[in-house]
């Protein structure tokens, strides 16, 4: 059966044959971060793929890995595209290592997860908020619920982290 | 007719020198056309035709591109009376070009035609618009659901990582990545098909409104409605019809990042696809690029031209901020680039026009106001001042840098027959 949900007004819609995804998004729904982890080389990977992008194996399971790290790289969007996003700007959309397999296999490679800044309770962040953010904040995972059997990955400063001064873009 | 010379044999593996552009052609570039993809096409394909001087029935091959945004071959080579003996329409929008004339080559050498026409037509800001307004899917699936939900589709914040990490890793700065455009507008006022023929400063670009930080309104391309074509054929041919040819030394074509899927999983993401693209054209293309005199590399934005000619090796990784805002790519510099003004200010064709520029600088017949002499080519006066010449002197070698994102990079280098 397809999984449909609608996060800010969009319809997101996950069809029955989409197996990696209907895992992926229902553990979010359950609020667990769980990515899958291949079972002959057992590198953890995102995103969601048929086969493991390192040995090209097939066997994978969903492994438990903790919603935690760094911002890596980020976007600020003043100009939105999507109406869904108009009445949010400016936006950040941020790219996080995670703290999990940082640095493997390859010390380019890490599991670096998109989501935009939310606040702790997971409405997108507020322009004071916004302009507290650049490469280096830690932050952790939150849930936002988008409808039954899926919910939305989020990115929120991580408080009881020690938060190095963020890089950011020189003209604000 | 020019003068036919030898082909280079040397490195046959690679095809190299054996094939040549022979025509280029384009509609004008404008904001609202009111034609068809299938009328922008034919109207191109007949000004490539007229340019190289070939009859319609040579044409035997035909190839283009699109991104469900075109009109296919069938249907313009049937409005043009040409019938094929080869013909393919692929799915690409950056980077397409020079991989296509890699295909074209291919096709030819195969035996299963002589001559290929490979286009590009359209509607970019009347039809389906380039920067993604009004493209919002109605219903969310598959990897999509792990990047649009978040406000991440269109092309300006796709790219924003590779951009704004660049700034981070190398101290690349806004001042440096808008001499892009202000150069590209020096060059664009000096042509007269240029949608945006004005000059402008840095602090033009600066205080334009953001549209996705890093990129500034003006640091990002032109919405264009267009058609844009070149005819290609084998060199011993290619001396037979109007102009010296642009023999074709190397191409490399839709070369890739690891991990396409959000290609971002793999980093130094300061970096793209070029990294690997540019191991393959310089030895393909037997040179290097200390070697070439002018360059087309993409300008879909601004940091589009810094990366593409940062990975290529014009400079040293990181020192592209330096490199753009140098002088050097200015008209008049030691190697110009994008000299119609490329996509930020002549108009976006997904790189067919940029093509198009440096065949016409190979034949030192660049389109631009100089007064035509009694030979019917333009006089060049070398005055790039607004309004002068944008003709390079002596240019003998040039290369296209294509962009297809930071996953997917083409490119070829040309030389004067």
């Amino acid at each position: 059966m397809t999984v449909t949900g609608t996060y800010l007004g969009m319809n997101l819609a996950i069809p029955e044959n989409d197996e990696q995804n209907l895992a992926y998004f229902q553990y979010c729904a359950t609020h667990d971060f769980r990515l899958q982890r291949c079972g002959n080389c057992h590198l953890l990977r995102y995103p969601p793929t048929t086969g493991c992008p390192w040995c090209m194996g097939m066997e994978s399971e969903w492994h438990p890995v903790e919603g935690k790290g760094a911002v890596h790289s980020y976007g600020e969007v003043h100009h939105a595209i999507q109406p869904a996003w108009k009445a949010h700007t400016p936006y950040l959309f941020l790219l996080v290592d995670l703290d999990t397999q940082k640095g493997a296999p390859t010390e380019h490679d890490a599991l670096r997860v998109l989501a935009n800044l939310v606040t702790a309770d997971g409405e997108p962040a507020p322009p004071e908020l916004v302009r507290q953010v650049g490469i280096g904040t830690r932050v952790r995972m939150v849930f936002v619920d988008a409808g039954e059997g899926i919910a939305i990955p989020q990115w929120t400063m991580d408080q009881d982290a020690e938060q190095p001064p963020p890089w950011r873009y020189p003209q604000e | 007719m020019a003068e036919a010379k030898p082909v280079d044999g040397t490195t046959p593996q690679y095809l190299r020198d054996k094939y040549a552009i022979i025509g280029v052609g384009e509609t004008p570039f404008m904001r609202g056309s009111g034609k068809t993809t299938r009328a922008l096409g034919t109207w191109a394909i007949r000004n490539a035709i007229a340019d190289a001087g070939v009859e319609p029935g040579e044409i035997d091959g035909m190839l283009s591109y699109s991104i469900g945004d075109s009109t296919a071959t069938p249907f313009i080579a049937g409005d043009l009376g040409i019938r094929l003996n080869f013909y393919m329409d692929c799915f690409g929008g950056g980077s397409s070009t020079e991989a296509l004339l890699g295909l074209a080559i291919g096709a030819m050498e195969a035996g299963m035609c002589q001559m290929v026409c490979i286009y590009r037509a359209m509607n970019g800001y009347s039809g389906r618009r380039i920067g993604a307004t009004g493209r919002t899917p109605s219903t969310i699936s598959g990897d999509g659901l792990h990047m649009a939900p978040y406000g991440f589709f269109s092309a300006g914040q796709r790219f924003a990582f590779s951009f704004m990490r660049h700034m981070y890793d190398y101290g690349t700065t806004p001042e440096q990545v808008a001499m892009v455009k202000v150069i590209h507008s020096e060059h664009a006022s000096n042509n007269p098909k240029a949608l945006y023929p004005r000059r402008v400063t840095v602090d033009d670009v600066l205080s334009s409104r953001m549209i996705v930080k890093p990129l500034h309104l003006l640091d990002c391309c032109l919405e264009t409605d267009n058609g844009t074509a070149i005819i290609v054929t084998n060199a011993q041919r290619a001396y037979d019809y109007r102009h010296t040819p642009a023999r074709v030394l190397g191409v490399v074509g839709r070369c890739n990042w690891p991990r396409m899927d959000m290609h971002y999983q793999h980093g130094p993401i300061s970096s793209w696809a070029a990294r690997y693209a540019s191991k393959i054209l310089w030895p393909n293309a037997g040179l290097g690029p200390e070697e070439i005199d002018v360059t087309g590399a993409y300008d879909a934005f601004t940091f589009t031209t810094l990366l593409g000619l940062e990975d290529f090796g014009f400079c040293e990784k990181g020192a592209g901020g330096e490199y753009v805002s140098s002088g050097v790519m200015r008209l008049g510099g030691a190697r110009p680039n994008n000299t119609s003004g490329g996509h930020l200010c002549e108009g976006y064709t997904h790189g067919m026009n940029l093509v198009i520029e440096n065949v016409r600088q190979l034949r030192g017949e660049i389109d631009d106001s100089c007064p035509i002499g009694a030979n019917g080519n333009p006089e060049h006066s070398y005055d790039y001042r607004a309004g002068g010449c944008r003709q390079v002197k002596d240019v003998a070698v040039t290369a296209n840098i294509g962009w297809a994102g930071p996953i997917t990079c083409s490119a070829a280098v040309l030389r004067k027959g």
